[in-house]
């Protein structure tokens, strides 16, 4: 969101205590928190106010018309490129919850970026699936603590090792399951979702319908 | 115009004529035409009248194909086999009533030429499922093509 209207406000300081080596230094020392900017503007610049069409497209993505619940989408980008999957809900960051199912296609439960996707004009009966225990928290690298690595560490390989967890299997197969049987009620919708998408020489996408 | 084979002869133009050119299909009233430029492209259409060497008026008739009685390049359409015994201005409801006696439009659509121009507005129309669906059709019918020259 853009910041207030109005001048920029005098920075408060706070310091903390770090402790510091040498014998004659004191033993601590007050350090400010948060770092002076190394740069800022000779006179004071008054920040611009946001136009009524800036403040209102604030917020998360909004979700395309073409794309429901249950909306056969196709992958442009990302290690699934090209699959096609099967759109379960938005989350509150504005990324799409999409589905393989996992057993169909090798696609888990994954976030996706709108902008990265095809909505087709197909769509599989997603009412008995229950999505809404997932929200951003569930995704996404947790514990990513970088710790410097000095000396001999340089050389020894990284210790940390992504296990999937059995709460992720088993969520899998609590979305999947339901979804497997509506799919299968469709011919060849589990072949369709298997199936990758492709341009071939005489297709332009701007003149296909999805 | 006087004959010029010795023996009597019905003197239309064209009863001459065909004797003596490759044409089949002649821009005159009563003929049907396909429109494959401008807005009614795909459309088929029935001359009315012609305006000069390069445009002639037009009547789909109206009811029946959609196109609006007008005067139309001779440049954007293509003669169809296809001839209504059309008066010169025909009006639009003697016009549709020859139509349908003839049954331009069920002959058009029997025909190899329409067939070929429906199926490509089917192509255009298939939406990303119905395209995978093509695909292993003809996948099935190739394979069955083979086991059959197999034998």
């Amino acid at each position: 969101c853009p910041p207030q209207t109005g001048l920029l406000s005098p920075m408060t300081v706070t310091f903390a205590k770090k402790e510091i080596g040498g014998a004659k230094n004191g033993g601590t020392r007050d350090v400010p928190t948060k770092k002076a900017p190394t740069y800022y503007p000779a006179e004071d610049v008054p920040v611009k106010a946001p136009s009524e069409r800036e403040a209102k497209s604030c917020g998360v993505a909004k979700l395309r018309k073409s794309i429901t619940p249950g909306t056969v989408l196709i992958l442009l980008a990302g290690r699934f490129r090209g699959r096609r999957v099967v759109f379960l809900k938005q989350l509150p960051s504005g990324l799409l919850l999409v589905t393989g199912p996992y057993q169909v296609n090798g696609i888990p439960l994954r976030r996706v970026n709108q902008a990265y996707v095809i909505a087709t004009s197909t769509s599989v009966n997603v009412q008995s699936v229950d999505a809404s225990k997932f929200g951003d928290e569930y995704f996404g690298n947790k514990n990513k603590s970088k710790a410097k690595k000095k000396g001999d560490d340089f050389l020894a390989a990284d210790e940390e090792k992504n296990e999937l967890s059995e709460e992720r299997k088993t969520d899998q197969l609590a979305v999947d399951t339901p979804l497997m049987t509506t799919i299968e009620q469709t011919p060849l919708m589990a072949k369709y979702l298997k199936a990758r998408f492709s341009l071939s020489k005489k297709q332009a996408p701007h003149a296909m319908k999805f | 115009p006087p004959s010029i084979f010795g023996v009597f002869r019905p003197a239309t133009r064209l009863a001459l004529l065909s004797r003596s050119m490759p044409f089949k299909r002649f821009v005159e009233v009563g003929r049907v035409a396909l429109i494959c430029y401008g807005p009614d492209t795909g459309k088929l259409c029935t001359i009315i009248n012609v305006v000069d060497q390069s445009r002639v008026l037009v009547d789909g008739p109206e009811g029946i194909t959609g196109v609006r009685r007008q005067a139309v390049n001779i440049k954007r359409i293509m003669l169809t086999d296809y001839k209504v015994d059309a008066i010169l201005n025909c009006p639009e409801k003697k016009l549709k009533a020859l139509f349908e006696s003839e049954d331009i439009m069920g002959k058009w659509k029997a025909s190899n030429w329409g067939k070929k121009l429906e199926n490509r507005k089917l192509r255009l129309a298939t939406n990303d499922f119905e395209r995978f669906q093509v695909m292993l059709a003809r996948k099935e019918r190739s394979a069955a093509r083979k086991a059959a020259m197999g034998e």
